[in-house]
């Protein structure tokens, strides 16, 4: 038979680099990872969550523990998110989760602090202490209605970015 | 095996009775490409174990003829039977399974072009039978010896003399011994010694093994030397006979088409 | 004589049949492919010929495409102070469509014609009725090995541009430009997701690879059995399959969202 085993080496090699590829494409870019299953489900309600988006990160003291795997809106047009985290977690009942950003300009993430009481949360429960996104132009304007109204004597203006 | 009388004069192929049905036979058989009729209601019968050679100009339909017989085309009108089996109407799946009874020698051989000669006899019994890489060696030796062809496994087929790759591809046509030989056009291209040498092998496996022969040609003289029915395409007319019954016609147009320069394709018949 | 309108509903039915054609033969070699014998030696042999032997055109082209992108993005970004974002531009404009519809369009210009040369050259010469005739299907022995082996290769060789592009990138952003190094690979990392991203390029790039393998072995496959044949065989998959990446492009890009 016409094979050449160092043809067959060569797409070896071929096949082998392009997985490679594919590979530090998908995790170390694009940030795909193996969690394992998750299983423990929650949710939380947010009066803003920021551009919080689907699969987002849910930490606790820096370290992943799940993913957000539902947004949406309930009846009191408030947002809803679910999380899907790793189930053997055992979280007291007064968690608190709120949304923060990586950095100044980047990525929403949920943030879990573990509080202190003894009952341990269930699937299928709603954490009850919540903290909002904080959106950077709201905080802006209330510096500088502060500025402008409060107890500030000198009216330095907020360098406008003006994008376009 | 051969138990037909042979031999008389004038006898036709399809009369000899329910004892020998030809192995092939055309019935009514109409062949048009896009509107342009090459074959008109043909009907005829090849005799069993016998060589029988379709003779006629370019054009005149000869190697749809083989195509026919083959499967590989659909007649437009009429029947193909392959022993006695109508094959006009069969799904390829049954095609394949008939053409174990078929060989054909193409007219360039038509061998895989990338692969050595060794490979393109292997690949057959590589992919239909079960015998182990030694037994399908000896088999490919075996046929290629039989066609006097030796120490040309490893080359390709692009590498071979006009004569030699005729001869890879008569052995990988008898490779799986089959009951029937089609030959479109073995003597083409070829000098007047590789010329023989064709039809020695020819008419060697006919007589060996008793294969129903049915050879395109356009070469009078081996023809004539070779062939027990001779089918003539001539334009609007088909004749069939013998060579003998030929050669001893007083048909103006059979004359004339047979007085031709043997190995140069002989002129559109006229009319 | 015929008019315009009989003259269009003429070339349609004509398109539809040659569509259909093409379907029917894609689902008989799938059909072919994995029913045994599976021929291993000849996808690994087309998979040489139509993945190893394109890889100097992917990554050289991938590269260039990628070094214009940097330079492109960074003199674009600059005005709106947004230049640490240049890794992100180059990295979702590669992955998500540059790296799957260039790379298939060279793929096809350079495999694809190759291959429907080379069926329809065996065409012409009568090797597939010679295989026919010894009851050999043409389809599973030829046109399969080769389809499956485009199908396979595609892929890998979108995410290799994609690498030599993301290089590009980096080297006329960070070098020629002085953009900030760190900056260029945190932002790729923080807007490229999995899910949105690189899952959408990779259907792109199998579906691309099928495609293009349907298109070259088919139009081989059916060509006249003459010089001028193979040829016409030849721009046809060009032609055709460059004109239905871009449209499939589009479908998956509105379907997946991307």
């Amino acid at each position: 038979m016409d094979r050449s085993p160092l043809r067959d080496f060569i797409v070896g090699l071929f096949v082998l680099a392009g997985l490679a590829a594919l590979a530090y494409l998908s995790i170390s870019i694009g940030g795909f990872s193996w969690h394992g299953r998750g299983g423990l489900e929650l949710s939380a309600g947010f009066d803003e969550t920021g551009g919080l988006t689907l699969h987002a990160p849910v930490v606790i003291s820096g370290v992943r523990v799940g993913e957000v795997s539902g947004i949406s809106l309930d009846s009191n047009f408030r947002a809803r998110v679910d999380m899907d985290l790793d189930p053997t977690l055992k979280l007291p009942t007064d968690t608190s989760a709120s949304i923060v950003t990586a950095g100044v300009l980047g990525d929403r993430y949920i943030e879990l602090q573990p509080g202190g009481d003894e009952t341990i949360i269930k699937s299928g429960d709603r954490i009850a202490f919540t903290e909002s996104a904080v959106i950077l132009e709201r905080l802006i304007g209330k510096l500088v209605y502060g500025i402008t109204n409060g107890e500030a004597t000198e009216t330095k203006p907020k360098p406008q970015v003006t994008p376009k | 095996m051969a138990n037909v009388a042979m031999g008389e004069p004038g006898t036709k192929a399809e009369s000899s009775g329910a004892v020998d049905t030809p192995p092939v036979v055309l019935d009514h058989v109409r062949m048009e490409f896009g509107g342009r009729r090459v074959i008109d209601d043909l009907s005829v019968g090849f005799p069993r174990g016998g060589i029988s050679v379709i003779l006629g100009g370019s054009g005149s339909g000869k190697s749809t003829i083989l195509r026919l017989i083959g499967g590989l085309i659909r007649p437009t009108a009429g029947r193909v039977l392959i022993d006695g089996q109508d094959i006009t109407d069969l799904s390829e799946r049954r095609l394949y399974q008939l053409r174990r009874k078929l060989g054909m020698l193409f007219q360039g051989g038509a061998l895989l072009d990338s692969s050595t000669v060794f490979d393109n006899l292997a690949l057959p019994l590589r992919e239909q039978t079960r015998m182990t890489a030694g037994q399908i060696a000896d088999e490919v030796h075996a046929t290629l010896a039989a066609v006097g062809v030796s120490d040309v496994d490893r080359l390709l087929p692009g590498q071979l003399s006009g004569g030699m790759l005729r001869r890879v591809a008569l052995a990988r046509a008898i490779l799986r011994k089959p009951g029937i030989l089609l030959c479109d056009e073995p003597f083409s291209g070829l000098d007047p010694a590789s010329t023989k040498r064709i039809e020695s092998l020819l008419t060697g496996i006919n007589r060996q093994w008793g294969m129903t022969m049915i050879v395109v040609s356009h070469h009078i003289p081996s023809t004539m030397r070779m062939a027990q029915r001779i089918l003539l395409l001539m334009g609007t007319r088909t004749v069939e006979g013998s060579p003998g019954e030929l050669r001893s016609s007083a048909d103006a147009d059979i004359v004339d088409f047979l007085d031709e320069e043997p190995g140069t394709a002989p002129g559109m018949a006229k009319e | 004589m015929s008019n315009p309108v009989s003259s269009l509903g003429h070339w349609s039915l004509r398109v539809v049949q040659q569509l259909g054609r093409m379907a029917v033969f894609a689902v008989a070699m799938a059909a072919a492919a994995v029913k045994p014998p599976l021929r291993v030696a000849s996808f690994v042999r087309e998979l040489y010929k139509i993945g190893v032997l394109s890889l100097i055109i992917i990554c050289v082209s991938g590269l260039a495409v990628g070094m214009v992108l940097g330079l492109q993005g960074y003199h674009t970004l600059v005005r709106f102070g947004a230049q640490h974002s240049l890794g992100a531009v180059v990295g979702l404009s590669l992955i998500r469509e540059l790296g799957p519809v260039l790379a298939a369009l060279l793929v096809i210009g350079r495999a694809g014609s190759a291959v429907a040369a080379e069926i329809g050259s065996m065409v012409a010469t009568e090797q597939l009725d010679g295989l026919r005739m010894l009851s050999i299907d043409p389809v599973g022995l030829v046109a399969a090995p080769r389809a499956a082996a485009m199908l396979t290769a595609m892929p890998l060789l979108t995410a290799l541009f994609i690498i030599c592009g993301l290089a590009g990138g980096y080297i006329s952003g960070v070098g020629l430009m002085h953009g900030d190094p760190g900056s260029y690979m945190a932002s790729l990392r923080a807007n490229v997701d999995f899910h949105g991203d690189m899952i959408g390029s990779l259907i792109k790039s199998v579906a691309f690879g099928a495609l293009v393998g349907v298109v070259a072995t088919y139009r081989g496959y059916a060509s006249a059995p003459t010089s001028e044949g193979v040829s016409a065989a030849t721009t046809s998959t060009v032609v055709i399959g460059s004109v239905s990446v871009l449209l499939l492009d589009y479908v998956i890009t509105a379907l997946w969202g991307v």
